[in-house]
């Protein structure tokens, strides 16, 4: 009779019941709940970037003007947040904040992203310089980032660019550490050999097929960095060693507040809670850009929807 | 087993040595002169020469760096700018706040975030589990000194069950300790267990589609042992990865708690010292704080391999 | 004329998908005579590990479900059980094997563990007890040095002694039924003949019976008493398994077995794979849906699906065509 055949060759005519399952695993109802959770954060994204950009022009006072016979008051429809222990409007700073966080945030993620990717990209051809530029890595990010950020900033001053130089060093070296991690797995890949086989320069491979391939786990990478940033930033400036103080950010207009708590609530209730909006906006989008950039968690994610 | 922890351990020298020149070339490259900050406003230049005579500040850096090195292997952390004391005498008090309030938020968010995590799991696509992810999503997103507010303005202020600030040694008695550590406490661990939370369900969720829960179903095995004995240990490395993140944020978490709840902890040692300049305290702290989480890490490593075998060889 | 053990009558289990719904196995009735062999033959996707699944009622639900149909065991019908009384069977009167021995076990798991686990669910036997009896399975299984095995993790045996574990897993509290679902697929060819051996050896000796799913017609073969042949969710034949071979009846049945090297066949012969392509469950063709590939279709085939019709005691085949279907055309 026949002899029992090597499986491999027996008629792989349509793919396992497994990975056609995987296609199958969508409700629809379910992503349309999705697609408006991510819509609604665009939405406020979108709202951030606006007050970023006209936020002093929308102020309706000037935002530094003290005025100390109106000062703790609550929210009323001349303040709309109340107004702070030097009597200046909560509202107008708070929106005037906005700016600080969208620049701290995005320079921090443009920086450290275009570094750390062209660094990661780099070292990981040369063996050398990998094995010393990781070394410095680890070590940079055996410190908690805020930590890190406050002895640099308490070194050099408080100033927003040093704010974005202190936070952009462990965000770059995360960065670095992923993607090279990512480029390490990936030149191991069959259609990265075979490039290599027929010639293709490195430089071109790095750009034309490896670089592709990393995309969605840089973009999901950077709107965590973002979404990190932008909390850190107000962190360090509630702890009074981010910017200065005259300059209006949420970080330190929460931290005002904070020493009148007893009848200055609404100082630092509305930063905090444009703060929070913003970071779970910001979070958010990459939840769903992960869905739905990354076919392999795709598949997971859906399955677990159900 | 031990050849891997050695392993492991040997691993972790170079990135110690590599914090200690980066923490030792950011105040030495940094500018401001110690010997001003030590002397004060009306130093004369005889006496700054002096005084960076007297602490060596004037010697060749590799030879500065090494001597400092020198002084950490034999537990010398240095003296301070602002107290000239020793800073390992100034940490000693310092320590039990903090350790007190990272024991009670690492047992607390770990408990939280592994319940609530398979909970989240168990009853994937309910009610229950949107809830419980809508609120992890909202905990990574809160910051804690905003939480911390609320919760204050809510708890202390209006209701008046916690003191607003006061912390209370164990020395005081441990119920009033940890009462005065009840608020600091609760908001650093439902923070930090929010993420474990989140990571916990996906794990959970991946391994149980592995083929071998289906040998387990097949077995005869019931859903609770299905979920217990043969899930969660295989899904308990990304969730030991998860908690080694969280013990690291926890660092800058109790800076900032710290600082709101006046414990006179070491985040608060930190504040202060950046306030006054002190550097060789910055540099001790951060010293500290980069090995302690290196060991923590260590341990994480010990641990993945205690939970699977394939790690262990 | 033994009694059956297992009769499956108009199984259906759907899937529900974004594409619509797929019968993954649609209205297959077969029976299991006690101590009998049974292979259920297909290409990848046919319904085949379904229909095995439905069996032990360990379809994924959502987005898998059982919509009609009955699967009678022993005279009970299995989707009247309830859960609990349903688990009380899987491991201990229906044993079932799976494809991946690499990822079948669970890697933090000792083999005594999970050697003794059925043994301690069903059986109520004590700990000891229970990991005495998993060194006797381990012995039974052919692999050597039982004690030490216990105590290692799956990681450190080969993929063919990991197939032994799942056997004696699956046969540790004696079940009436075995199903191998694609047990020896991945592993080694000179594997795979010791890995059937055993289960032919183990369920003989314990008078189970044995289900085979596979698609490979050479452990049909050699193994197999009866033959379902199953393809885009329905059976469309079913023989014993020498008369299958003789004189197969479907034109699925012939390309099955004219793709096949034979070591009997002259050398010059070449294989004849099936025209065309597996279709997509979610969008059959009319009428009988291999009716694309098939080279005996006639009009009809477009417009009818042919039933499941009996054309002898032993041999049921659902094609129009059949009776002008050979096997060398």
């Amino acid at each position: 009779m026949t002899s029992i055949s090597d499986p491999q060759t027996e008629w792989e005519l349509a793919p396992p019941m497994s990975v056609r399952l995987r296609g199958m695993l969508r409700s629809t109802a379910k992503a349309s709940k999705r697609d408006m959770v991510l819509a609604v954060s665009i939405i406020i994204l979108l709202l951030g970037f606006f007050l970023a950009l006209f936020g002093p022009t929308l102020a309706r006072t000037d935002y530094e003007r003290t005025d100390p016979i109106n000062r703790m008051q609550g929210p009323s429809l001349d303040h709309w947040f109340g107004t702070d222990n030097w009597g200046r409007d909560v509202f107008d700073r708070t929106i005037v904040g906005t700016r600080l966080s969208f620049l701290v945030g995005f320079s921090v993620t443009i920086i450290s992203t275009v570094i750390g990717v062209t660094v990661a990209l780099i070292i990981s051809y040369f063996r050398i310089l990998d094995a010393i530029m990781m070394r410095f890595v680890d070590g940079f990010l055996a410190f908690p980032t805020i930590l890190l950020a406050l002895a640099l900033i308490s070194l050099i001053g408080p100033s927003i660019g040093n704010v974005i130089i202190a936070l952009s060093i462990t965000a770059t070296a995360s960065k670095i550490r992923l993607v090279r991690g990512a480029v390490l797995s990936l030149r191991e890949s069959t259609y990265v050999e075979a490039a290599r086989a027929v010639g293709v320069p490195v430089p071109r491979i790095l750009l034309f097929h490896v670089l592709p391939n990393i995309v969605s786990i840089i973009i999901v990478q950077a709107t965590f960095t973002l979404a990190s940033a932008i909390l850190a930033e107000a962190s360090l400036s509630f702890l009074g060693a981010g910017v200065p103080e005259y300059v209006p950010s949420w970080g330190n207009i929460i931290a005002t507040g904070q020493g009148y708590i007893q009848v200055g609530f609404h100082i630092s209730f509305f930063p905090g809670l444009f703060l929070t909006v913003t970071v779970l906006a910001v979070v958010l989008i990459g939840d769903s850009i992960r869905d739905h950039l990354d076919p392999k968690l795709r598949g997971r994610l859906k399955t677990t929807a159900q | 087993m031990w050849r891997y922890i050695a392993q492991r351990f040997l691993v972790s020298i170079p990135v110690i040595l590599m914090v200690g020149i980066i923490t030792f070339t950011l105040v030495y490259v940094g500018p401001g002169d110690p010997a001003a900050i030590i002397a004060g406003d009306e130093a004369t230049p005889e006496i700054l020469e002096a005084i960076r005579e007297d602490l060596g500040f004037n010697r060749p850096f590799p030879v500065q760096m090494g001597d400092w090195f020198w002084n950490l292997l034999q537990g010398d952390l240095g003296t301070s700018y602002f107290s000239r004391r020793e800073i390992t005498e100034l940490i000693t008090p310092r320590l039990q706040p903090t350790l007190s309030l990272g024991i009670q938020v690492v047992v607390l968010s770990t408990l939280i975030g592994i319940s609530t995590g398979m909970l989240a799991a168990w009853k994937a696509g309910s009610r229950l589990d949107r809830n419980l992810m809508v609120l992890a999503v909202l905990g990574f997103a809160t910051p804690g000194f905003w939480l911390a507010f609320l919760v204050i303005w809510v708890f202390a202020v209006n209701l008046g069950w916690f003191p607003v600030l006061g912390y209370k040694p164990i020395q005081d008695g441990l119920i009033q300790h940890l009462h005065s550590m009840f608020l600091p406490v609760m908001i650093n661990s439902i923070l930090a267990s929010a993420f474990i939370s989140r990571i916990t369900r996906s794990a959970m969720l991946e391994v149980l589609r592995e083929d071998y829960i289906r040998t387990a179903r097949a077995k005869g095995a019931s859903e609770l042992s299905v979920f217990i004995r043969h899930a969660f240990r295989p899904s308990a490395i990304p969730v030991a990865t998860v908690i080694g993140a969280s013990i690291a944020g926890l660092a800058t978490g109790f800076v900032l708690t710290e600082t709101i709840f006046a414990i006179p902890g070491l985040g608060r040692m930190l504040i202060d010292a950046i306030v006054r300049r002190d550097y060789p305290i910055i540099q001790a702290l951060l010293m500290v704080v980069a090995t302690v989480l290196i060991a923590v890490n260590l341990l994480i490593d010990i641990l993945y391999a205690y939970i699977d075998p394939r790690i262990r060889y | 004329m033994t009694e059956t053990l297992l009769k499956v009558e108009h199984l259906q289990t759907e899937f529900r998908t974004e594409g619509g719904v797929v019968k993954a196995v649609d209205d297959v009735t077969f029976e299991i005579k006690q101590g009998e062999t049974f292979a259920l033959v297909g290409e990848s996707g046919c319904g085949k590990s379904v229909t095995a699944l439905s069996i032990m009622r360990l379809i994924p639900n959502p987005p898998g479900e059982i919509t009609g149909g009955s699967i009678e065991f022993d005279g009970e019908n299995l989707l009247d059980l309830s859960d609990s009384d349903m688990r009380d069977l899987r491991g201990s009167k229906i044993g079932m094997i799976f494809q991946e021995p690499m990822s079948s076990l669970n890697p933090v798991l000792t083999i005594e563990s999970q050697l003794a686990e059925p043994l301690k669910i069903h059986m109520n036997l004590s700990s000891k007890a229970a990991n005495d009896r998993a060194q006797e399975l381990i012995d039974m299984v052919g692999i050597p040095d039982s004690k030490t095995r216990l105590r290692q993790y799956p990681h450190e045996l080969s993929g063919g002694q990991r197939q032994r574990i799942m056997i004696a897993m699956a046969m540790s509290c004696t079940p009436r039924l075995l199903i191998a679902d694609e047990a020896t697929t991945a592993l080694d060819v000179t594997i795979q003949a010791q890995i059937l051996d055993l289960m032919q050896d183990v369920t003989e000796q314990s008078g189970a019976s044995l289900l085979i799913i596979t698609h490979n017609l050479g452990i049909v073969a050699r193994y197999a008493d009866r033959v379902a042949v199953m393809y885009a969710g329905k059976l469309r034949e079913v023989s014993d398994a020498p008369s299958m071979y003789a004189n197969p009846l479907h034109p699925y049945t012939v390309g099955l077995l004219r793709s096949v090297p034979r070591l009997d066949s002259d050398k010059g012969t070449p294989l004849a794979p099936i025209a065309g392509e597996i279709p997509d469950l979610t969008n059959l063709p009319d009428g009988c849906a291999f009716n694309p590939r098939c080279k005996w279709a006639v009009d009809r085939c477009s417009n009818e699906s042919p039933e499941l019709s009996e054309i002898s005691p032993t041999t049921q085949v659902a094609c129009f065509e059949h009776s002008s279907v050979t096997l060398h055309a």
